[in-house]
This record gives structure tokens, C-alpha cells and sequence, in this order.
């Protein structure tokens, strides 16, 4: 029968190409008409250890992975052993004769157990097993028939760049799986999964390039970063984008170089950003203070992983939500935004730079390694690129400084905190920045008036930019008996937590915040007006989101959904808590 | 022409009577002017120490940082904007000692900027501990039995990470400093001008009448040649009853790092245009995830 979803998980060793092969499967079936959402897992090293990449097809979009497989391909005895239980009922694996597969346990589940040679295709048609992974993809493929096309599409693609000849024996390795799969298990395969017709083209997309399309056109010219999972990506694709976009990118000798490179580029006057996750960020905090103080607007992209220190650095975390909001010495301003989906990471990596030129201050975006690693299908308009508005807030141009009456004051008091700025280059705008306190005219001051003066004039920023704080994002019936509250990469696994219990006949909400900070209570405290029963759901420990919104709405929640074990929630894990807590 | 007068701040120094600062500060205001260059065209980035507070007595674009973190942030100003001449005025606790490792990869970039150390071999804006260039035995308030730690040899670190200009210049030598700063700052690439700087406060005994007897210029040593790196680098290790000052080292014709960014072909960074963004290229940038 024809199915309207189904999940594939490919495991193996790291250096086998498990996530190139799930990466150019999630893109084959986008191509042919299919929402997809992909999610990876892998250890921090080259070779070996275990390595997973799940595939969720489906008819209807799709925001989330599910633990359940449909169809397990596994290419290490590891993949067998770790990820057989996983597989539903009906459902299949795939991997080497040579494997250990308890099939009696499968047997109960009604689970097939379908061997394919892929060492002797990938070195028979290929002349080498590297090509296993290429062999599982075809396997896959011709078990549920899917159109050997779309699979050679990616495959071009994907070789491409190796020459002819790797496309080539590449292409015979998969279409010999394809059809070993095809003759001997499709007839008896529970799944197939055609073309979706009439489907319009869509893109595969991570949060880590939606983030980094929003910034690239917002006019962001200057990226600088040291290399750190998950951000990493960022710096790179900045650094393959530049030549063509005007980008200057730097990889530098460590994170405080990265700050301090972003501050003196969005000094000099050019929009700056640094990507890093949370160890990079810890080195960056004196620099972020020193943007604060000095009014320099920045843009700093946090990743965030599980911590402290170099924790698990692969895997997720929202850990770090309080250590940016309140990081580096003293009291200024800064703003802190948290996408949780593609769409948001993409609108906040063009707002971060108008939030920074308007207010003057750091801006921070805090992602994590689920959203910033986690594929899924977009229609081509969902990431409004026309819709990029560019706002350099109080900049003031060579023509306004040209018309200048008397001494430029770069930190004038204002009502709004913010002073019109100068960029450095000017005969009528020569003025001092300073990480000391200082007077309107940027010199060092250690006197208690302007002290006072300057502090009030920077925090009143803070007031300002409230207005432009988003509230929370509500999903479901304004009315519910039930609201599960999250930030962040939850959005995902809670939006499908919803529409299950709501299928059930309950009726419950969600709420999604996403600006963070400056803190929108009172959007807030309206959007949770009407919850009667509120469980919050967040990736740590101490329930950090839960702190902050009961610290400023005093609102209590009624309970907490935590999880610290570096993998990313599911919905089902999400229902099966809310399930405990209404039993307990 | 630019007069030395335009870089004169109302702003007054808070240094010590008789600190070797005040001359670093003449010269650089002197170098300034006589190459012609306004105010305006510069930008004179510092980190944190008596010494770094120079932009703020000077009349000149000011961007005065956080300890031993100065270079990084020359460094993208002069990439965002190479138009500006861009000159770091550091001390030796910010330069050597929490900004070492800044200093050796702006070397070994290139970046065109001059990097001015005060080099006093002692912390003096928090009143006498030993910095990384104090003598071995050195005492001080966080050495009280005499350093341990060997000083640093900063000319030979400069050499090493591949600066393309090495000096070293003494303030009471004031117009031997402005030449040498003059030549630092019209030098297209990274130099280095460490200045034997007397701490009269903190470091009476590496103070003029130390120096005085023992510093020689290097331009009146016959046959020196600064393209010379392997006598660059001897000269670089000669200390005690000869301290060389002047250009120690200077290589001609290799491109600085903003030559070679491409980037930058299309002139300064903060002057290019936003680009107008056309529907060929929103379909380019979405056709990479299709």
C-alpha cells in the first residue's frame, strides 16, 4: 500500500558516510514531491563509534522526527543492536547477511529482516566498499520503489564535484542494490513510496543556512569565527559565500580574536557577526561587555550543546539561556533572540542586524545543534527574501556630517539611550570609544555624574527595544484545558505533541517564545492569560525558561518537562510525560 | 599640511612626571603630522595600561579596548575600512603578555597596521608587578624572591612569526623615534616598534640612565642592512652593554593581508554598497537547497 509517511534511520560508523547518504536520500525525496524532516546523530571523531541519520517522509508537512523507524538500514553490527527495537511493527531492516539479527524478536513484531549484500555490490559494480553507503541508499530506494531517478539525481550531484567516473560507478552500485532490493523484497514490502504528484519544488534547508541566508541579506559583510560544533557550518558557508556576496569572512586564532574582529569591523561600520557555541562564547564575554559599554553594535550567533566545558559536543542543550542573558561583568544592554524554526532562525539573522545598528548593542541568537543540524522541506517562498528590510537605526551619513554644527558628541544623552552615530573617518566626527566609562564626548571619565548619566542612557535602550520584542507564538485553539509552553528547537517536537493530543479529543496549546530578552512580559503574561493547566518543556536541567518567565510574569507553571541527555525531544517522549504527570 | 597642533587634545595626560609615555606620545603626534596624515585618517586602537590611554589625550579617532585585545580589533577595522591608517599603542603586560599570541598571528598576516608597544618591563597602572620582559631575578610585589619566569625577547618573537618590519625605539631619542615611526607607519604590511619605555614610578632601575649608556641606533652601525633577516636576527638577541635601536628588520614588496582579500578589490568594505539583492539571485541562493 501506498503510505502517507514513514521514517528511515541509516546507522553506521562515522567515516562510512551515513550522513552524506541520509542528507542526499532527505534531498532525493524532497525532489520527488515529499515534506522530510531529517535529524542526525553522531560522536565527536573521524572514524568509527555510531553514527545515525533518521529520515521522516510524509505527505502533509512535517516539523519533527518521530522514534519510531519504518525502515532500519544498517550498515555496523552496532546500528543492528542499538536500533532494531526502534523498528515498528511491519516495518523492515536492512543490512549484511554477516550481521547478527535477532530474528525471532523481530518475528513477534512482524519486522522483515532483508539482507543485501551491499560489500559484494558496492565492490563487484563499484571496485570498492566504500560504496556500502551508496548501496544501502539504492537498497532503500528499490524496497519501497521509490523512482531510481530521484536517487541518481542526488548521487550526480553529490559526485559531482569527484569526476565522471565516481558518478558513474557510483550510479551502477545503487541501481544494482536498487533492483536486488526491487526483485526480492518489494513485492513483499509493506511500504511504497512513489512520486507525489504535482508537488511543487521545495528546499532542504538546516537552521544553520536558514540563519546564515537572513544575515547574508540583511547586508551582514564581515564574519569572523573560530571553528566549533554546531556553529561551524555558519563560518562556512559565509566563507564559500563571500567572494560572490562581498563578504569578508576570517577564521582566527581563537574566539576572543573572533569578538574582538567583529567589534572593530562593526566599529569601523560594516555589519559584523561571530558564530560560535557556548566554550567560544564563554571566551567571548569580556569582549561582549566591551561592545556594550563602547555602544558597538555586534551580532553573535550561539549554538548551543550540552555543557559545561566541552560537555557532549555533538549533541543539544538549551543550557545556556541564563549565561547569555547575564554574561560578562556590570550592567548593560543587549538583546536576545531564540529562533526555533527555520522560518525564525532566517528572519532572525536579518532582524539581529537591525536590532544591533537600532539599539547599539550586542545582539545575541541563541540556537542549539537540533535546529542548527535538522533538515526540512520549505515551499521556495516560506524564507521571505524580498521581505529583508535593512534599518541602520541613528547612523549618521558623510552628508548629515557634513552639515554639522559644533563638537560631534558620539554618546550624547538621549531620551531613547540612543546616540546618532558617527562611523570613524570623518574631519568633523573625531571621537574616542572607549571600554572605560566616559562622557558624551567618548572621553574616560571616573566622575560620579556622567557615571550615573551614562548608565541610565544605555539601560533606557532597554525600555525602547521592548516594542520590538515578539510575543510568544500560540499554536492550537485559543481555549485549551492544557498549554505546553517551550523556546527554541522544542517548537518542532511540540507542535506535533499538540496535534496528537488534540486528535485524541483533548484540546491544548502551545506557546513558542522567541525573543528572549529584553523580556516581553507583559506579551507574555497576556499570551498565558487564559491557560489553566501549563507544563513547560526545555532541554536542561533547571529548567532555566521556567526561572526567567515565573521571575518576571509571576505566573507559576504547573509542571516541567526537562531533558539534559543531549538528544532532542520527540513528541513522543513529550506525550509520554505529560501522560506521567497527569497520572502521578 | 597637518600640524602637530591638530592632533593636540584638550584632554591632559594623567602620567607620572618623567614617564617615557609622554615621548612616545610627542613622537607619534610628530610621525603623524609629518607624513601628512590628518586626524581623521586615523585610527589609533589601544588596550588597557597607562600607555593605552594615548587616543584618549589625543585628538585622533580613539578606540581604546580591553586588555591585551587591541590587535584583533585593529585588524578588522583596517578590513572593514582600509582607507584608515590604522596604529595599536599597547604596553608590554597588554602586547607580550595577555595579547601575545594576537600579536604573532598579526604578523604572520601581514595586516597593515603599526603596532606601538610601551615596553616599560613592568606593570604600572597597578603599581609594580613584573611583566613577561622584567629580567630573570626581577623583584617585584608578584615576585618578591626575583622572577623566575626568563624575560620574553619580543623582537625575536616578532621575527619569528614573520613580521615584515622589526624596530625598536627609545623616547629620550625623540626625532630618532619619530623617523623610526614614520617609517613603521608609511611600512605597507605589520611592524612592530617596541619602545624602551621608562617607568620612573615602578621601574627606577631600567630607566633613562639605564638606557642611555647602552642604546646605539642601528642606522649608524656600518654595513647593517635590515633586509638582512639573519643579522636582524642576531641583532635581536644582543641585550645588556649594547641594546640596538632603529630598524632592525624590514622587508620590501610582500603583499599585505587586505591586498589579498578579494573582497576588498571592489575598494574599503564599509564603503561598498548594500547589494541589490535581484530575483536571479534569491533563485541562486534558494536553488542550493533544491
Amino acid at each position: 500500500m501506498a503510505r502517507k509517511e514513514m521514517t528511515f534511520k541509516i546507522g553506521g560508523e562515522a567515516g562510512q558516510g551515513v550522513e552524506s547518504s541520509g542528507a542526499g536520500f532527505a534531498k532525493a525525496l524532497a525532489r520527488a514531491g515529499w515534506h522530510v524532516f531529517g535529524v542526525q546523530d553522531y560522536y565527536s571523531r573521524i572514524r568509527g563509534g555510531h553514527n545515525f541519520y533518521q529520515i521522516r517522509a510524509s505527505e502533509q508537512p512535517i516539523y519533527s522526527h518521530v522514534e519510531s523507524v519504518d525502515v532500519l538500514l544498517a550498515l555496523t553490527q552496532e546500528a543492528v543492536d542499538r536500533h532494531c527495537g526502534e523498528i515498528v511493527e511491519g516495518g523492515a531492516v536492512i543490512c549484511e547477511e554477516c550481521l547478527a539479527v535477532d530474528c525471532a524478536a523481530l518475528d513477534k513484531r512482524e519486522v522483515s529482516y532483508l539482507p543485501v549484500p551491499f560489500t559484494e555490490i558496492a565492490k563487484e559494480r563499484g571496485g570498492s566498499e566504500v560504496m556500502r553507503n551508496t548501496a544501502a541508499l539504492g537498497a532503500a530506494a528499490g524496497l519501497v520503489s521509490f523512482p531510481f531517478e530521484a536517487i541518481a539525481g542526488v548521487i550526480e550531484d553529490n559526485f559531482r564535484s569527484k569526476g565522471s567516473h565516481a558518478v558513474g560507478i557510483n550510479l551502477q552500485v545503487a541501481e544494482a542494490a536498487y533492483h536486488f532490493a526491487q526483485d526480492n523484497y518489494a513485492a513483499r514490502s509493506n511500504y511504497t513510496l512513489g512520486r507525489v504528484e504535482d508537488a511543487p519544488r521545495r528546499m532542504v534547508i538546516d537552521g544553520n543556512q536558514a540563519l546564515s541566508l537572513g544575515a547574508l541579506l540583511a547586508g551582514c559583510k564581515f564574519v569572523a569565527g573560530y571553528p566549533m560544533t554546531p556553529a561551524t557550518p555558519i563560518l562556512q558557508w559565509m566563507a564559500a559565500h563571500g567572494e560572490r556576496y562581498g563578504v569578508v569572512v576570517k577564521h582566527t586564532e581563537d574566539e576572543i580574536a573572533a569578538m574582538m574582529m567583529v567589534i572593530g569591523a562593526a566599529h569601523a561600520g560594516v555589519r559584523a557577526m561571530a558564530p560560535t557555541s557556548g566554550g567560544g562564547f564563554s571566551l567571548m564575554v569580556e569582549a561582549l561587555g566591551f561592545a556594550g559599554m563602547a555602544e558597538i553594535p555586534v551580532v553573535i550567533v550561539e549554538g548551543q550543546r550540552p555543557g559545561p566545558s566541552t560537555g557532549l559536543a555533538t549533541r543539544t542543550e538549551q543550557g545556556d539561556l541564563l549565561f547569555v542573558l547575564f554574561a560578562s561583568q556590570g550592567e548593560f544592554p543587549r538583546i536576545v533572540l531564540a529562533p526555533g524554526t527555520l522560518e525564525e532562525s532566517f528572519q532572525a539573522g536579518w532582524r539581529a542586524f537591525n536590532l544591533a545598528e537600532k539599539y547599539q548593542c550586542p545582539v545575541i541568537i541563541l540556537s542549539d545543534t537540533f535546529l542548527a543540524n535538522s533538515v526540512r522541506t520549505l515551499e521556495t517562498d516560506a524564507l521571505d527574501f524580498a521581505g529583508v528590510q535593512i534599518d541602520r537605526g541613528a547612523l549618521l551619513t558623510d552628508e548629515d556630517l557634513d552639515r554639522l554644527q559644533g563638537e560631534y558628541l558620539r554618546y550624547a544623552y538621549s531620551e531613547s539611550g540612543v546616540s546618532p552615530r558617527a562611523l570613524p573617518g570623518h574631519p568633523k566626527a573625531v571621537y574616542q570609544t572607549t571600554s572605560d566609562e566616559h562622557t558624551p564626548d567618548g572621553h574616560i571619565t571616573e566622575e560620579a555624574e556622567p557615571r550615573r548619566r551614562q548608565v541610565e542612557k544605555r539601560l533606557r535602550k532597554l525600555d525602547v527595544a521592548l516594542e520590538d520584542m515578539e510575543g510568544p507564538v500560540r499554536y492550537g485553539p485559543p481555549e485549551a484545558e492544557l498549554t505546553l509552553i517551550g523556546w527554541g528547537s522544542t517548537y518542532g517536537p511540540l507542535r506535533e505533541a499538540v496535534d496528537r493530543l488534540n486528535a485524541q479529543g483533548r484540546t491544548v496549546n502551545m506557546l513558542h517564545i522567541k525573543d528572549i530578552w529584553p523580556f516581553p512580559t507583559e506579551k507574555v503574561k497576556a499570551a498565558l492569560a487564559g491557560a489553566r493547566r501549563t507544563v513547560m518543556v526545555e532541554s536542561n536541567a533547571t529548567g532555566q525558561m521556567a526561572f526567567l518567565l515565573q521571575a518576571h510574569t509571576r505566573v507559576n507553571i504547573d509542571h516541567h518537562v526537562r531533558k539534559y541527555d543531549g538528544r532532542p525531544f520527540s513528541p513522543e517522549y513529550i506525550l509520554a510525560r505529560i501522560e506521567e504527570a497527569k497520572n502521578g | 599640511m597637518v600640524e602637530f597642533q591638530d592632533y593636540q587634545s584638550p584632554v591632559r595626560p594623567t602620567w607620572c612626571k618623567g614617564c617615557g609615555d609622554y615621548g612616545i606620545w610627542n613622537a607619534l603626534k610628530f610621525a603623524l603630522s609629518e607624513l601628512d596624515l590628518a586626524p581623521h585618517q586615523v585610527l589609533m586602537v589601544s588596550g588597557i595600561g597607562c600607555g593605552s590611554k594615548t587616543p584618549d589625550y589625543t585628538r585622533v579617532n580613539g578606540l581604546n579596548t580591553i586588555h591585551g585585545r587591541p590587535l584583533p580589533a585593529a585588524t578588522a577595522a583596517k578590513l572593514a575600512n582600509h582607507g584608515l591608517k590604522v596604529i595599536c599603542v599597547h604596553g608590554d603586560g597588554d602586547g607580550y603578555g595577555e595579547g601575545l599570541g594576537h600579536m604573532m598571528h598579526a604578523a604572520r598576516r601581514n595586516i597593515d597596521l603599526t603596532d606601538v608597544v610601551q615596553n616599560n618591563r613592568i606593570y604600572g597602572l597597578t603599581k609594580g608587578q613584573y611583566s613577561p620582559t622584567s629580567p630573570e631575578g626581577f623583584r617585584s610585589k608578584t615576585s618578591p624572591e626575583g622572577a623566575i619566569d626568563r624575560p620574553l625577547n619580543p623582537l625575536a618573537v616578532a621575527l619569528a612569526a614573520g613580521a615584515t618590519f622589526v624596530g625598536r625605539g627609545f623616547p629620550a631619542h625623540l626625532r630618532h623615534l619619530i623617523e623610526l615611526l614614520k617609517k613603521a607607519v608609511a611600512h605597507p604590511g605589520y611592524a612592530l616598534v617596541d619602545v624602551l619605555q621608562p617607568c620612573v614610578s615602578f621601574n627606577r632601575a631600567y630607566a633613562y640612565d639605564y638606557y642611555q649608556p647602552r642604546v646605539y641606533k642601528l642606522e649608524e652601525e656600518p654595513g647593517y642592512d635590515p633586509a638582512d633577516r639573519t643579522a636582524a636576527w642576531e641583532r635581536a638577541q644582543e641585550w645588556g652593554d649594547r641594546i640596538p635601536i632603529g630598524v632592525l628588520y624590514q622587508v620590501q614588496g610582500q603583499p599585505t593581508y587586505e591586498d589579498q582579500v578579494s573582497v576588498l578589490g571592489a575598494g574599503p568594505l564599509v564603503k561598498q554598497r548594500f547589494r541589490m539583492w535581484t530575483e536571479d539571485d534569491f533563485e541562486a541562493l534558494r536553488s542550493e537547497f533544491i
